[in-house]
């Protein structure tokens, strides 16, 4: 390979297209609506004239094609995992089935009301008892909440049940144990609940080692919340011996479900010890992720923790299935209504089509792709843990920096040969990090294609470096001023005077 | 596997590669105690077209509104959603993208997110708003928790006439961290009772909290309780649950909100069984610092054109972590652009055009309503495209009867009040005709 020119990053007709409010002509229409067929009374008749706005300043009058023409044209900027490889570690950007979709837009389905009677919601009541079932046995627990909205919506419940497992035996405690490698928002749930977090370091081969946990574990720490397989891509091999250190003094084992992918089938929490787990249903379940949402983080508990679970559960008695509000241990709710429904759905449609040894292949595939390129890609790019990964493997830019290429460097320049970029600088304890999650939707070509741009940009960087610093060269953009966008916030149009 | 591309061929070759005997190997790492060796018990692999008679099956089942004559409401409408946002959304790179990391091939799903922002301010007469909450309940909770963080204050004053669901969803919220909530009472006109809210805010509150509609339909006059609030320099936050009615009612930037909140779902984007929403939130400019969630800035690149990125990230959980504003990271994107599409299609007229069609269609159905034997309606103030009505029969035998004519009669309103166990909320949107709206009356007046 020779530069980016032979591979699969090149540019159709890309459009300039300026805000729709700097569009459209006073009086033009996107809209119909049928004729009013009740009296058409003033609305000052109805609602007192103070309480009442004129036609908004501002709003774009645009015809539908105008419509159509912009959002399709921006879309266009946009990379997705439709166009290409998306190796974007720890966010598990696979293939979304289409069928999902149109599964999603039944009228039974996209025109139900959450407040139906449940005996005419029986079909979509049935749907979730399934999949609650479905997610409990891959987790190896109990009961799932289907409730909350998100991964990190997930783990704020997880840890709010926890916290009123301990109120109920008296005392909620002080502290979570986290490791010093986990995502971001693992503090800042446990921080909603009140909690102080206590950080631990993994050891020398990139896992918690057991007797870093037992230091710091006391009678005040509520919980450990610990990643598995880790943010290094690694399977945290003494998680058995952590939890019993953590069940010893009464605590109980939060684990982060974010990487269930990679062990769907093999291994699961619940045999680990596990008694909380939140499943990132846009990760592991092909939600597609919408460019940020919407997602789904069902949890999943052991028995003692199913009393404290939101509110409602499904239930099922004889062959009629109802919502459980009445629980009175219940944490609450965390949103309204049940569930992210359209979500629910389409984790069905995916685990209903994969079947139980689609599921466990999943696994296999996705940490098979990692591993090859881990392999590929060892010596060329710096491996702080050189161990067989699961489904992501971290490098590191330690080689490269040497030319004075760093991480971001990299990243940008891979769009340039058609890649989106891996996850950069996380985890943080790995300086200048390159996450790398292929998934198993991606064939065996096109890792050779990503391995080879990545050999080509590492010699790049050796030979050209001011090519790799200055990409990327293909987008309609170059690199962006984000430090004057935090200088000067401008968060929304305003017309010109 | 038709989502799963290597080959035996392909995986075999691969392994070679690594120097590894099988896939098993792989795994070393996974302790054998803690190995499953068994098949997951998951019914086996659905071809695509048994896959859709399956969920279709499952759809049959739930009573659509396309089926059935449905008056419910309360914080999930059926508005109508254009053709065109199911397209536009449906194409692969909105759908399959990612949260815009690498602003330089996300541009698209980040102008979106700034049109968004603008839209939500343009409603809601804010001026910032944030790239979208996961739905309305708990973007109230995070926003009652963000008065808090600018206050400095730990109590919250919260109407009564608040979804019942959005303050159970902030008492979860707040209870992990110790606010303390005075509930105030309704009025005979349906609305906060002002001289409880007077009475009810101190110097320890952080914030009032009312809806606009309230979950009755009651518009509720925000000046004097934003007046009241700013007193005791307490903040004002505004829950819209049916942002439609942002049409025609003053926005409540302009009748003094320091926070507006709530669901965008109104705004085209389907009910789905209640979800996902759209939760959205907006503040003042003094205030962004302490909003949670995404934030989409506009810039320009190094050659200087224009260009968008997500900024202000010291707010957030990735770089903060404990001291970060919320958890909150990826929230409802597609949706948002759903919303988007939405609201520029209609555009000025269009809005205010449906909102007007809502508020005289539930007039309609109001006036009618109260002329039949057996019902009245309930409070005596303005409302939108919901009211509350009084039943003399038990609501829920008066339900039943109606289903019978295919009609779902609203919401049995002692689920959540039980000194309104007597009583109905309906909705009327632009969706119902006069034909459906006369079919429920007549249908209640054969009530025995």
């Amino acid at each position: 390979m020779n530069g980016p020119e032979r591979t699969v990053g090149t540019q159709g007709l890309v459009f300039n297209e300026p805000l729709i409010f700097e569009q459209g002509s006073p009086g033009r229409v996107g809209y119909s609506l049928p004729p009013c067929d009740v009296p058409e009374k003033p609305p000052e008749t109805l609602i007192p004239p103070h309480l009442l706005r004129g036609p908004i300043p501002g709003l774009p009058e645009v015809s539908e094609v105008d419509v159509v023409r912009h959002y399709t044209r921006i879309s266009q900027w946009n990379f997705g995992i439709d166009l290409g490889f998306y190796p974007l570690g720890s966010c598990t950007m696979k293939y979304n089935p289409r069928v999902n979709e149109d599964m999603v837009r039944l009228p039974g389905f996209a025109k139900a009301h959450p407040y139906l009677p449940d005996a005419l919601a029986q079909g979509a009541l049935e749907l979730l008892w399934e999949l609650e079932r479905y997610l409990a046995e891959i987790s190896g627990l109990d009961r799932v909440s289907l409730h909350p909205s998100a991964g990190a919506h997930g783990e704020l419940t997880g840890v709010m049940m926890i916290r009123a497992y301990h109120q109920s035996k008296g005392n909620p405690r002080r502290k979570i144990i986290i490791p010093e490698s986990a995502h971001g928002t693992n503090p800042a749930s446990s921080a909603l609940c009140g909690y102080q977090v206590v950080p631990v370091k993994s050891g020398p081969r990139g896992v918690v080692e057991p007797e870093a946990v037992a230091a710091v574990m006391d009678d005040q720490v509520a919980a450990v919340m610990i990643t598995n397989p880790n943010t290094l891509g690694l399977f945290e091999e003494h998680i058995a011996e952590i939890a019993a250190i953590v069940h010893a003094k009464g605590g109980q084992v939060y684990c982060d479900g974010a990487n269930l992918n990679a062990i769907m089938g093999v291994t699961r929490p619940g045999d680990w010890g596990v008694d909380v787990i939140q499943i990132n249903l846009h990760k592991t379940f092909s939600q597609p992720h919408g460019g940020g949402g919407p997602g789904a983080g069902p949890v999943a508990v052991r028995k003692h923790l199913a009393p404290f679970m939101p509110v409602p559960t499904v239930e099922k008695t004889g062959d009629s299935y109802a919502l459980d509000f009445d629980r009175p241990k219940s944490i609450g709710k965390v949103r309204s209504f049940a569930t992210s429904f359209g979500v629910m759905v389409r984790a069905y449609a995916y685990i209903r089509s994969l079947g139980a040894a689609g599921l466990t292949q999943v696994a296999e595939t996705a940490v098979l792709n990692a591993n090859y390129i881990m392999h590929q890609l060892k010596g060329v790019y710096h491996l702080p843990y050189d161990r067989p990964c699961m489904h992501e493997c971290v490098f590191s830019d330690a080689i490269q920096l040497r030319h004075d290429v760093k991480t971001l460097d990299i990243a940008k320049r891979l769009m340039d040969y058609g890649f989106h970029p891996p996850t950069i600088y996380f985890p943080l304890i790995v300086s200048g990090a390159l996450m790398i999650e292929p998934t198993e939707t991606e064939s065996k070509e096109t890792l050779d294609q990503f391995i080879a741009a990545m050999r080509e940009i590492a010699r790049e960087a050796r030979e050209e470096p001011e090519v790799v610093r200055a990409a990327p060269h293909t987008p309609r953009v170059s690199r962006m001023d984000e430090t004057r966008a935090a200088r000067q916030p401008i968060l929304r149009w305003k017309p010109a005077h | 596997m038709r989502y799963i591309p290597n080959t035996k061929q392909d995986c075999q070759a691969m392994l070679q590669t690594i120097g590894a005997g099988s896939v098993d190997e792989l795994f070393a790492d996974v302790p054998g105690p803690l190995r499953l060796r068994r098949a997951l018990k998951i019914p086996p692999a659905l071809a695509e077209a048994e896959l859709v008679k399956r969920l279709r099956a499952l759809a049959a089942r739930n009573a659509d509104a396309d089926r059935y004559n449905s008056f419910l409401g309360a914080g999930c409408y059926d508005h109508f959603s254009p053709a065109i946002i199911g397209h536009l959304v449906s194409r692969g790179e909105f759908l399959t993208a990612y949260t815009p990391y690498q602003p330089e091939i996300s541009q698209g799903t980040l102008q979106a997110g700034f049109e968004y922002q603008t839209l939500v301010c343009q409603l809601t007469g804010m001026e910032v708003s944030n790239a979208s909450m996961y739905e309305g309940a708990s973007a109230t909770a995070e926003a009652i928790l963000m008065a808090h963080r600018i206050t400095g204050r730990t109590e919250v004053v919260v109407g009564r006439a608040v979804h019942p669901e959005y303050r159970q969803v902030a008492r979860t919220y707040a209870a992990q961290v110790g606010l303390v909530f005075r509930e105030i009472p309704f009025t005979e006109a349906g609305v906060t009772d002002r001289d409880a809210v007077t009475r009810a805010l101190g110097s320890q509150t952080a914030c009032l909290v009312v809806q606009y509609p309230n979950f009755f339909g009651g518009v509720e006059e925000l000046v004097p309780l934003a007046e009241a609030a700013h007193a005791v320099g307490a903040l004002l936050v505004v829950c819209v649950a049916e942002p439609i009615a942002l049409g025609l009612l003053k926005s409540p930037g302009e009748c003094g909100a320091d926070l507006v909140t709530g669901e965008g779902q109104g705004l085209g984007t389907g009910m789905n069984y209640g979800g996902p929403a759209l939760g959205f939130l907006a503040t003042r400019e003094q205030h962004v610092r302490h909003l949670p969630g995404r934030l989409v800035g506009q810039t320009v690149d190094r050659d200087g054109r224009p260009g968008y990125v997500l900024t202000l990230a010291t707010r957030e959980q990735h770089i903060r972590r404990e001291k970060a504003t919320s958890n909150i990271c990826t929230a409802e994107s597609l949706i948002a652009l759903m919303a988007t599409i939405y609201l520029v299609s209609m555009g000025p007229q269009g809005l205010r055009a449906v909102a007007l069609q809502n508020l005289r269609k539930a007039a309609y159905a109001k006036g009618r309503l109260g002329k039949v034997p057996g019902c009245g309606i309930r409070f005596g103030g303005p409302t939108f495209n919901e009211f509350v009505v009084r039943v003399a029969k038990k609501p829920a035998a008066i339900l039943k009867h109606l289903l019978k004519h295919d009609i779902i009669g609203g919401v049995d309103l002692g689920r959540f009040y039980p000194d309104l166990a007597d009583c109905l909320l309906l909705c009327v949107t632009e969706q119902k005709t006069r034909e459906e709206i006369d079919a429920l009356i007549q249908a209640l007046g054969g009530v025995r």
